[in-house]
């Protein structure tokens, strides 16, 4: 098995749990690696699995995307699947597509890579713990997610596909079965198997708090917390707030389906030729209610990546991050905010457009925390000494392309201005910026930064800036032209859109876009094969590859059974790279402060 | 390759501002606009664009030159051991705030406009949004909807230039939005309400009615027209669309009289 390499137990600590042999081999092969208890390997086994959906996500963007260039002409590979005569993409194939691509990519790939994978990975060697506060309650957070596998991989299968509403499902189309093909069985394990996901990633929250509050190492004040920390520590509180919402709003809508309850269907609706039953309820209910939960997901999808980010800045400026309180501060502020926005995606809803006002002024408001998150990254990186390596070229495309999504939302902000853009590229634009262009690098940037603390070994640098250089350009040539398409009115989840007058233009644009698209999508093979060869035959990192200061880089790579082969004490805050009391260019945050120091060491304040 | 990888970040800068540049000539930009409220929208847009192209330019160009300068490569001065300034922090957190509660403000009106200001006059007609189509009604010659004279259409709007149009817009089965691109026109249609929408139009001419939300597998064909006359053409029509449905209906209406 391939996976030997892969756990928390490297060769050489094997030494030390010797007394494991006196167990059957499978039960000690079936604990340590797959019902593991193990914080690493329970975010490794997030890292595969979400990894593995992230190629599901993007294949079924590629098939969207096809039909977008060259409409109903026959599909390559997905043509067999979900033919209408010959390889042609069928209509409801098409909105099938968008729905699930969405779907996968925010529920089994994002969400779970930040929090599960990285959450998982970093945060008791970060704070200095042996593990998470409840290691079996962490171990069901990552089966729960298995369910969702299931359940959204299998209604690709049944009759009528998978969902077809939309990843943001709007009742009356999603509640009743005649509405949409999708809305038959596959709605249903759409709900499902966002209810699983749900269970899992409040199995986390609940963890990951209780660990970050509870199971600090001696000295690890909150304000010598890595800002990675901060940003998993809030965006559990987010969760843990914002997801029973959508758990009884996902209930309510699959109540609405199989008992006939009528929460979301008003009277006297006649869908598909079928007079609905059900009455007194109301769409714009569901609207709310799913909002309420995901538009503080938008930030559960971003704030680990910023936290991540800007330890990587930082480590690779050579130089504290800028403004470390404001920082924090901003983090919380974009976590508060997150939760009076919402109704900014129902603008045009039908919502009381008084309401609508009220929502936009929090919304503008909302840019603020963010903007001054990038000035601080930007005052990182002033007077340092930058170092291109593959996890900094990463980290600073994150910056780069958050301000882009960061300024369009200013402009879907503008009510009036949203009228017109709202459901069409320009939004498309601007999710893709913050969540592909944002978010994915800043987790390619935390693969490769802390890769070799995963497996002991580095990953092949050259390689590393390949990837990073193809994917930068690809996803550019990608994202960038929605904008424009945006202010065309270019409409969102069209299967042919060529035959609006509005829009007949625009093939050739879409067609170099999805020629991008494609280049995007293959480069991935280089970060592929780089991943598992290095795995085998990359060099040797040892503990601190990257000469950086956080309390993971003192333990072992990868750690062991527990960790830390030391019982770390804190001296300061996680980003005193430069400090004139040391003759190196960083400082652990283990390292005790010399003699000669004055009393009260700087720890991060200022 | 420090100097490298800060070029390659100087041309998001410069891609970013290519781009925009180059799109309104080769035509992939703003539909031209033929309602009256379209230019508040329109004006909005380019004042936002205006002032987050400077902010792009500004923290791009930042960025590119941060790089440039000090790269480990090339740059030997020992790094600035600073943990922040509380004076920037709170320069640049107070002008984007007074900047984003002036756009707060700014764009009341234009919403107001759109959304809030409905105009004092009878409905002109009432669209119905169902899958995968719109229907229209008028009211016929009474001057009122929902009587027995109403003429119906599907997916034909005819509106008369430069008045105020007033539309119920209502859905008969899922979720639809009715999106005018030449009026600046949004309103997603709802069952169970009846949501008025208004607009006045300026110039003459057929325009696409598009659906905005997804409604289903036939969404992408769920296409209408917007045709602008003059008062004279469209009264014209409107009274030839009367006689033909009045001959259609007209001996089962006689016969319902007759009893």
């Amino acid at each position: 098995m391939s996976s030997i390499t892969i756990g928390s137990q490297a060769p050489a600590h094997g030494h030390e749990h010797g007394h494991d042999q006196a167990h059957a081999h499978t039960a000690s092969f079936l604990s340590t690696y797959v019902f593991s208890k193990d914080h690493k390997v329970i975010g490794i086994q997030f890292l595969f699995s979400t990894l593995l959906w992230f190629l599901v996500g993007g294949l079924l963007a590629l098939a969207v995307r096809w039909q977008l260039a060259w409409p109903w002409s026959d599909v390559p590979l997905f043509g067999r699947l979900y033919a209408a005569e010959g390889g042609q993409m069928a209509p409801e194939a098409y909105t099938m597509l968008v729905t699930m691509h969405a779907s996968v990519m925010i529920f089994l790939v994002i969400i779970p890579i930040l929090a599960g994978a990285f959450g998982n990975f970093l945060i008791p060697l970060m704070i200095g713990a042996d593990d998470m506060a409840f290691p079996t309650l962490n171990m069901l957070s990552y089966w729960f997610m298995w369910p969702a596998f299931f359940f959204f991989g299998a209604s690709f299968f049944v009759e009528g596909g998978g969902a077809a509403a939309g990843w943001t499902s709007y009742p009356t189309l999603s509640s009743n079965p005649p509405a949409a093909p999708g809305s038959m069985s596959g709605q249903t394990l759409w709900l499902l198997g966002l209810t699983f996901v749900g269970i899992s990633s409040m199995m986390g929250s609940v963890n990951y708090m209780t660990t970050i509050i509870q199971m600090r190492a001696p000295g690890m004040s909150m304000f010598r917390l890595p800002l990675t920390i901060w940003a998993m520590f809030i965006t559990a509180v987010l969760q843990a707030f914002a997801l029973p919402v959508l758990t009884a709003a996902g209930f309510m809508q699959l109540m609405d389906r199989e008992l006939g309850t009528g929460f979301f269907t008003p009277e006297g609706s006649i869908i598909n030729n079928t007079i609905s039953t059900a009455g007194g309820g109301s769409p714009l209910l569901w609207q709310h209610l799913f909002w309420f939960y995901s538009h503080p997901a938008v930030y559960i999808m971003i704030l680990p990546a910023m936290g991540m980010v800007s330890d990587i800045i930082a480590c690779f400026a050579r130089k504290p991050i800028f403004g470390y309180k404001p920082m924090v501060y901003s983090i919380a502020g974009i976590a508060g905010l997150g939760f009076i926005v919402w109704g900014h995606h129902m603008f045009v809803s039908g919502m009381n457009p008084i309401l609508g006002a009220t929502f936009m002024v929090a919304t503008m408001m909302i840019a603020l925390p963010s903007a001054i998150k990038t000035f601080n990254w930007l005052g990182t990186i002033w007077g340092g000494k930058v170092q291109f390596t593959t996890p900094m070229l990463f980290a600073l495309a994150f910056v780069s392309m958050f301000i882009i999504g960061g300024l369009s939302g200013i402009f879907m902000a503008a009510t009036p201005v949203d009228i017109f853009i709202h459901d069409t590229y320009f939004i498309v634009a601007h999710f893709h910026y913050v969540l592909f262009a944002g978010t994915a690098m800043g987790v390619w940037g935390a693969i490769y930064f802390w890769y070799p603390k995963m497996f002991g070994r580095m990953m092949n640098e050259f390689w590393g800036k390949v990837h990073f250089f193809l994917t930068f350009v690809f996803l550019n040539g990608t994202f960038f032209p929605m904008h424009v398409l945006g202010a065309v009115g270019f409409p969102r989840r069209l299967a042919d859109p060529y035959h609006y007058e509005t829009f007949r233009h625009l093939q050739p644009m879409n067609q170099f876009m999805t020629l991008c698209a494609i280049g995007m999508v293959a480069s991935q093979i280089i970060f592929v094969v780089n991943f598992f060869y290095s795995m085998f035959f990359g060099p040797i990192a040892g503990r601190n590859p990257w000469r950086a200061n956080g309390l993971e880089w003192t333990a072992p790579s990868p750690p062991g059974h527990g960790n830390f082969d030391f019982q770390p004490i804190v001296y300061r805050g996680p980003y005193e790279y430069g400090s004139p009391e040391t003759t190196e260019d960083f400082y652990p945050q283990t390292q005790p402060p010399p003699d000669n120091a004055p009393p009260a060491p700087p720890g991060g304040h200022h | 390759m420090g100097r490298f990888w800060s070029i390659l970040f100087l041309m998001v800068l410069v891609g970013g501002l290519g781009t925009f540049a180059v799109a309104p000539v080769i035509n992939h930009w703003l539909p031209k606009d033929v309602s009256e409220h379209g230019r508040a929208i329109d004006g909005l847009f380019y004042f936002i664009l205006g002032l987050t192209g400077v902010v792009f330019i500004a923290t791009e160009g930042v960025m590119f030159w941060f790089l440039w300068k000090y790269n480990s490569d090339s740059h030997s001065e020992p790094v600035k051991f600073t943990h922040g300034s509380h004076s920037l922090e709170i320069v640049w957190t107070i002008i984007p705030a007074a900047t984003l509660l002036f756009i707060a403000i700014y764009q009341m009106n234009a919403w107001a406009a759109a959304k809030m200001r409905k105009p004092e006059i009878p409905p002109t007609l009432e669209v119905t949004a169902h899958q995968f189509g719109w229907s229209i009604r008028y009211p016929g010659t009474d001057g009122e909807l929902g009587t027995k004279d109403d003429i119906y259409l599907e997916n034909e709007l005819h509106v008369p230039v430069d008045e105020e149009v007033l539309l119920e817009l209502k859905s008969a089965d899922v979720l639809h939005s009715f999106f005018l691109p030449n009026f600046r026109v949004k309103q997603d249609a709802v069952p169970g309400m009846k949501i008025p929408v208004w607009f006045r139009p300026k110039a003459e001419g057929k325009y696409d009615i598009v659906c905005a939300e997804l409604c289903g597998w036939g969404h992408y064909k769920m296409k209408g027209q917007i045709l602008v006359q003059s008062r004279r053409d469209f009264d014209l029509w409107l009274s030839q669309k009367f006689a033909e449905q009045s001959a259609v209906k007209g001996p089962a209406a006689a016969g319902a009289s007759e009893e």
